[in-house]
């Protein structure tokens, strides 16, 4: 019997995700100086948030937990690879969003800026683990080579965060909060930029959730079709 | 652990010094592709002396990805893996060994691919003997990440290693090119020697602690 928060996942990231787009296109005013084109800040920092942070390091803490023998088990595996595929699929959201906002704004689809690049390039590493996996047949040696190379990876993700600070680049900095925690964003547009970060969280654990049973189903599959392979070569021995 | 390495970076060297195929197929075609970048770069003096920095280290990253897959070919040779089972060797002493023996095949064929952006695209001596330093180091950093890419990769198809490493290898690529850029006009040059000697330690550490998990699956 599915527990009462695992029914509730489904609706709630809609209810959400469709207040956060109410939110975004009617209630809250035009930018002063940026006009329609802010209503952006509803979606893209908050994917942003999911890729990076969220499913990234849920990747990245589930390998670490993997390669460690004490919680090392093919759940923690299933869950680095549901996370990664997932990240992936943000990651490219991101840089879609980006490239939406930076086409008026600096005038191209895409610049050498220190966050695009390295934020693609963590969509290259993020592609690289998923191809890793598929290179190996073996459930351990796929297991451990993929919690390697995301462990690896997540170097990538501080450079990414302090990218801004230490390049100086096109893309801004904080859009938050400022250097000493205070906000920078006010009244109905910070609610809203709250309401989508909440949104998109849920979109997050609602999808990892389908993809993490998706992968249990698969390794059900796979352990089915070996014995029942075994199966079938006795009989045909015996007969 | 490091009667180890010093022992498995002796047996690669001997083995590459013996078989040459470093001599005479990866150098070459390092020269090679230094050449094609100066073609490729134009007649122009100054785009030629600007872009010479990224274009030996780009150079230098094609080069690597051949090495690290000579280095790891070695390791699956018959008999290897099990002579080092049987021998019961340190993982993080084969890791140390097998970068310390793949960073000095990169420095070697660093010193000729130098020579050649001095000699093809007309950098300056001065600036490019000061940028060695950074050179020696990063290529360190680069040959323990690759140890740790090639192992990774290692019985899979060969085009995954690119696929694996090329991201991994950017920040080091980014640091490697600034640093030589700033020996060469003038520049701070402290921001990329640090990113270079934390992806060193970063990639040693790393290999030292994750090597043996890896030949163990």
């Amino acid at each position: 019997m599915k527990l009462l928060s695992q029914r509730l996942l489904g609706p709630l990231t809609l209810v959400t995700l469709a207040a956060t787009i109410w939110l975004g296109l009617v209630v809250t005013p035009p930018d002063q100086t940026q006009g329609d084109l802010a209503r952006l800040v509803y979606v893209h920092p908050a994917i942003a948030w999911v890729a990076l942070y969220l499913s990234f390091g849920t990747a990245t803490i589930a390998s670490a937990l993997y390669l460690w023998k004490r919680t090392r088990s093919m759940v923690m595996d299933r869950v680095a690879h549901s996370a990664m595929e997932v990240s992936l699929v943000f990651i490219v959201l991101t840089l879609i969003t980006g490239s939406i906002w930076g086409r008026p704004t600096w005038g191209v689809w895409w610049a050498w800026d220190a966050r695009l690049t390295s934020t693609a390039i963590l969509g290259v590493l993020a592609l690289g683990y998923l191809a890793l996996r598929r290179a190996n047949d073996d459930p351990v040696r796929r297991a451990t080579r993929g919690a390697v190379f995301a462990v690896l990876s997540a170097i990538n993700v501080p450079i990414i965060h302090f990218s801004v600070l230490w390049w100086k680049t096109l893309h801004q900095g904080a859009t938050v909060f400022t250097a000493n925690r205070s906000l920078l964003i006010h009244g109905i547009m910070a609610w809203t930029m709250l309401l989508s970060f909440v949104a998109f969280s849920l979109a997050y654990a609602w999808l990892l959730r389908a993809r993490y049973r998706l992968e249990v189903a698969r390794d059900a599959r796979a352990q089915t079709s070996l014995e029942e392979m075994l199966v079938t070569r006795r009989a045909e021995a015996v007969s | 652990m490091i009667r180890v390495a010093w022992l498995v970076a002796r047996k690669d060297l001997r083995i590459e010094a013996r078989s040459r195929v470093l001599l005479w197929q990866v150098v070459p075609f390092g020269v090679m592709a230094l050449v094609l970048a100066g073609l490729a770069l134009g007649p122009s003096d100054s785009s030629r002396a600007s872009a010479a920095p990224g274009m030996f280290y780009l150079v230098m990253l094609l080069v690597a990805l051949l090495v690290i897959t000579r280095s790891q070919a070695i390791e699956r040779t018959p008999g290897t893996r099990a002579s080092v089972a049987t021998l019961g060797l340190d993982p993080a002493g084969v890791f140390l060994g097998k970068s310390l023996a793949l960073a000095i095949e990169l420095w070697g064929i660093a010193a000729v691919l130098l020579a050649g952006t001095v000699l093809f695209l007309h950098t300056g001596l001065a600036g490019t003997l000061r940028a060695s330093p950074s050179v020696v180091v990063v290529l360190g950093a680069l040959a323990g990440a690759g140890t740790l890419y090639g192992a990774l990769s290692a019985g899979a198809a060969s085009t995954l290693l690119p696929v694996l490493s090329l991201p991994g290898f950017a920040p080091l690529l980014i640091a490697g090119e600034r640093s030589y850029q700033s020996a060469l006009h003038g520049g701070a040059l402290w921001q990329w020697w640090v990113i270079a000697l934390v992806a060193l330690v970063a990639y040693l550490g790393a290999g030292i602690l994750l090597y043996g998990v890896l030949e163990e699956s």
